[in-house]
């Protein structure tokens, strides 16, 4: 085999206290498309910051190699001067200026000090015709759909002689049209002697177009597959991606028989206008009293948009479909509605929008109740406190006093916290969003055992997940979500995580 | 030997502690003694005239006007907006008054409800086109600012300015209220009710904070070391009773601080002990996560910009009534007056953090620049130069202090 393109040999990245890549080797073949697969927090994303240099050099350990030649990026630009462009899930183009514009973006073809617009549009309708993309250059960016977009950031790295393609879940916005062109795209590009490396959970698309595929699993790599030897199956890929011992942390709990219905959704479906796109379709889902249903599904399968949808409708989707809680038919037009219904949501992203940071404990925690503990409007500070401390006590928040500010705990506590707010709520049905997400051990096995109190007395809990083996562990039921679709229901017997990856990557 | 070495550690650990306590704080307690020292260089410079009875009262006075927009405006800061209307709103509802007074003939006890109503509902229309639309505050303000403007000179065209010759009008901006009668052997020459409630006020002070330091205590939170309680109790009631001192040897308590206090009173009590209060924090805080705890952020637009409204009708009555006449350029840099005031007071852009009190006092600090370089015969260039690092100063310190805290 001649030199690899690129070869990465040893990388190790830390976190504090975690060890996202763990002495990966990655090696690309000059003209392949490459695929990189594994686990939401597998580590493939952080592999890519490295090589693109959002991780400078000497922020990790080993070597990255192009054509043989050790390099030492600072910077993303100078991992685009030796000619590597990553284009990211979330576009990076400014929607206010024209196709042309964004393209030279930083790289503007100059005139001594002016920019030649001419020459800039002339090599951006070649550059366009490279990517068999038919629009006007002069149309501004906002006015494409995200498919156009996304063929206007390829064109913008073509323009920039990119040697090393990187696209990271290219396809997960796209429709399935969008998506077959984007790939054929790709095959085009690689009979030009683009090489390509492509993040991406959808299998089917992995196997229909890689030449090669490495698979990491925990900041590892496990193994690199050769399709063209026939080594390439979903099966495979499957088994290498989730093949890990499920470990024992999870309690235990007497599984009940299951109670009456509490929430009920049929035929929900959901478009976002801000987005515009549906982002639900026709999901129909049951939660009962005493029970953990567990929502698995890849990241943009419409998990966090589906337990919006059911609070309140923050986002203003505009949604079909008919939504029972609690034996009647209901319509929350605001989360506070749902929150007077009984029902709970615990963010996926705590600091963005679950918590007031620069707000003390006691303040966050009473917030989505205040007038429990108010008489004709007024705060009683006495049971303000009260409360708080009670909480901190039964949720064993690890902090001095209640009066300390949210910002300084830690991960674990500040998600106690949050939990605390949606329990003094006194809900029916808690939704709980990426529950244990950046948080310790010690303290996942507190907020487990809690779920498992709660709904032994009675409660339901909806809980969302990206870390399989949490939703095996914990579920008595699991949907899988794929597309904004209910890819599939199963029962907690049948879960196994390739069943679950299966529907997950349909 | 010791009770000597007891002496001198009681001692140490009284400095010490009071540095601990200026230290953690110095960001509450940063314009109090920034006000103390300009008061001071200015009762230098000025030969004491500064604090003259007479001079000190007039002060409060023309604060009035300001103190009330910067109350106002702290609660329109503090939930990330900004509202550039209330000068020129503050104008045309001074120039109604006037007009309801002079050429419709109304009663004064009519005019100012019906002002403070007018505000409001203009406060509210500010508040749509941000609440519903979600067009940026500075911009919907700005259209605001113009139209009002405008207003004020349509109104006051023909006539040109108003003069008001309601007596009891005019008593709001230059009136003082009325002392007990009777008891002239009784510090004479001193204005009696108002010492009455100036002591009143002290009292009340220490009785309540002394029932809530009990309350701390009860459940075992932290609380001043006693010394430092006891200071802190001291030096306000000396300031406090220092200045009713100084008021009641002219005319006492006037009748635009009394409704200066009053304003506060209410915002501060809103604020500081109502769900609405709360609620107010939370959109600041975080209005994304105001909005997933059930709180209508756009609700608490309404209601924020709807008072700033009805203040700066309030303002707008001071103004007309201190003056006795509605002009055609009332109310202009109000509302950048208020602003200012607003953040020497220790609001933060940022959202979320900010007391009307602190206003209360950047309002007071801003005003005493002006009466103090007045009275020293400081050119007006000079004075907006140095207002303006004092408005620089203040928000730099109050940035460097938030960040050390952090």
């Amino acid at each position: 085999m001649s030199t690899p393109i690129l070869e990465m040999k040893g990388i190790t990245k830390e976190f504090p206290g975690v060890k996202a890549l763990n002495n990966v080797s990655f090696r690309v073949a000059t003209g392949e498309i490459h695929c990189l697969v594994g686990e939401n927090g597998a580590g493939k994303s952080t592999l890519m910051k490295v090589l693109s240099g959002v991780y400078p050099y000497g922020t990790y350990q080993g070597d990255i190699l192009l054509d043989g030649t050790v390099q030492r990026f600072r910077g993303i630009r100078d991992s685009e001067r030796a000619g590597i462009a990553i284009i990211y899930q979330e576009l990076a183009l400014v929607p206010e200026l024209s196709v042309y514009e964004n393209i030279f973006l930083g790289n503007e073809i100059r005139n001594g000090p002016v920019i030649d617009w001419n020459e800039t549009i002339k090599r951006a309708s070649d550059v366009l015709g490279r990517v068999r993309l038919n629009v006007n250059p002069e149309t501004k960016v906002k006015e494409l759909g995200v498919g156009k977009q996304q063929l206007v950031e390829i064109a913008r790295a073509l323009s920039r002689d990119v040697r090393l393609l990187i696209l990271d879940e290219p396809t997960a916005a796209l429709n399935e049209d969008d998506s077959a062109n984007l790939l054929e795209l790709l095959r085009g590009l690689r009979s030009q002697g683009v090489t390509c490396i492509l993040i991406s959970h959808k299998l089917r698309e992995v196997i229909a177009i890689a030449d090669r595929v490495t698979v990491l699993r925990d900041g590892q790599t496990i193994c690199t597959l050769d399709a063209h030897r026939g080594e390439v199956s979903e099966p495979v890929l499957i088994k290498h991606m989730v093949g890990r011992e499920i470990d024992n942390i999870y309690p235990p709990r007497a599984r009940q028989e299951s109670g009456a219905v509490t929430l009920e959704v049929r035929d929900w479906s959901a478009y976002s206008p801000a987005l515009g796109r549906q982002i639900l379709r026709d999901v129909n889902l049951k939660v009962r009293r005493g029970e953990i249903v567990g929502i698995a599904g890849l990241m943009g399968s419409g998990r966090t948009e589906l337990a919006l949808s059911l609070f309140g409708n923050p986002l203003h989707y505009r949604i079909s479909g008919e939504m029972w809680f609690k034996g009647q038919r209901r319509t929350f037009r605001a989360p506070e509605e749902a929150i007077r219904a009984g029902v709970a949501y615990v963010t996926e992203d705590r600091k963005g929008n679950g918590l007031i940071l620069i707000q003390d404990i006691k303040q966050n925690i009473t917030l989505a109740n205040l007038r429990a503990i108010a008489r004709r409007g007024v705060v009683d500070a006495n049971a303000e406190v009260r409360v708080a401390t009670d909480y901190k006590t039964s949720l064993n928040i690890k902090t001095p006093s209640v009066e300390q500010r949210v910002s300084n705990l830690s991960g674990g506590n500040q998600q106690k916290v949050c939990l605390g707010k949606w329990l003094f709520v006194k809900p029916d049905l808690l939704i709980l969003d990426e529950p244990t997400r950046g948080i310790d051990v010690g303290a996942k096995y507190e907020i487990y055992t809690l779920m498992n109190q709660l709904v032994e007395q009675g409660m339901s809990i909806v809980m969302i997940s990206s870390e399989l083996p949490e939703v095996l562990g914990m579920s008595d039921r699991v949907y899988v979500m794929a597309s904004g679709r209910i890819a599939g229901e199963l029962p907690i017997a049948e879960a196994t995580p390739e069943a679950v990856m299966a529907l997950a990557t349909n | 030997m010791l009770t000597e070495n007891v002496q001198t550690k009681k001692s140490a650990s009284f400095a010490q502690s009071l540095q601990k306590v200026l230290r953690e704080n110095i960001r509450d307690y940063g314009m109090f003694i920034a006000l103390f020292v300009i008061m001071l260089i200015f009762a230098f410079t000025t030969g004491g005239v500064f604090l003259s009875s007479r001079n000190l009262s007039n002060l409060l006075n023309q604060t009035g006007y300001i103190a009330v927009l910067a109350i106002g405006m702290t609660l329109v800061i503090v939930i990330r907006h900004i509202d550039l209307s209330v000068g020129f709103l503050a104008g045309f509802m001074g120039a109604v008054a006037a007009i309801a007074l002079v050429q419709w003939g109304l009663p004064t006890i009519v005019v100012v409800p019906m002002v403070l109503l007018l505000g409001l509902l203009a406060g509210l229309i500010t508040a749509f086109p941000v609440a519903q639309l979600g067009i940026p505050s500075f911009v919907a303000s700005l259209a605001g600012w113009l139209i009002y403007r405008g207003l004020l000179q349509l109104v006051t065209e023909g006539t040109g300015t108003i003069i008001i010759p309601n007596q009891s009008f005019n008593a709001i901006g230059n009136g003082f209220i009325p002392d007990l009668p009777g008891l002239t052997w009784l510090f004479p020459g001193m204005h009696k009710l108002t010492l009455l409630l100036g002591i009143l006020a002290v009292v009340l002070f220490v009785l309540n904070e002394i029932n809530a330091r009990r309350r701390k205590l009860a459940y075992g939170f932290e609380v001043l070391p006693m010394e430092i309680f006891l200071l802190k109790l001291g030096f306000i009631a000396l300031l406090v009773g220092g200045i009713t001192w100084v008021l009641a040897g002219y005319n006492g308590l006037s009748w635009t601080v009394v409704i200066v206090l009053t304003v506060l009173g209410i915002y501060h009590f809103v604020t500081a002990q109502t769900v609405l209060g709360r609620h107010i924090y939370a959109v600041g805080g975080n209005p994304e996560a105001a909005e997933l705890s059930g709180i209508s952020v756009k609700r608490i637009v309404f209601i924020v910009f709807g008072s700033m409204g009805m203040l700066s009708a309030l303002s707008g009555i001071l103004f007309a009534s201190r003056l006795q006449s509605a002009t055609t350029t009332a109310g202009t840099l109000f509302e950048l007056d208020a602003i200012a005031a607003a953040y020497v007071g220790g609001v933060s852009a940022a959202g979320g953090v900010g007391r009307v009190t602190g206003s209360l006092i950047g309002a007071l600090v801003m005003t005493s620049l002006t009466s103090g370089m007045n009275l020293m015969g400081v050119g007006i260039a000079y004075q907006y130069i140095v207002r303006g690092i004092v408005l620089a100063a203040a928000v730099i310190f109050d940035v460097s202090t938030r960040r050390a805290a952090r």
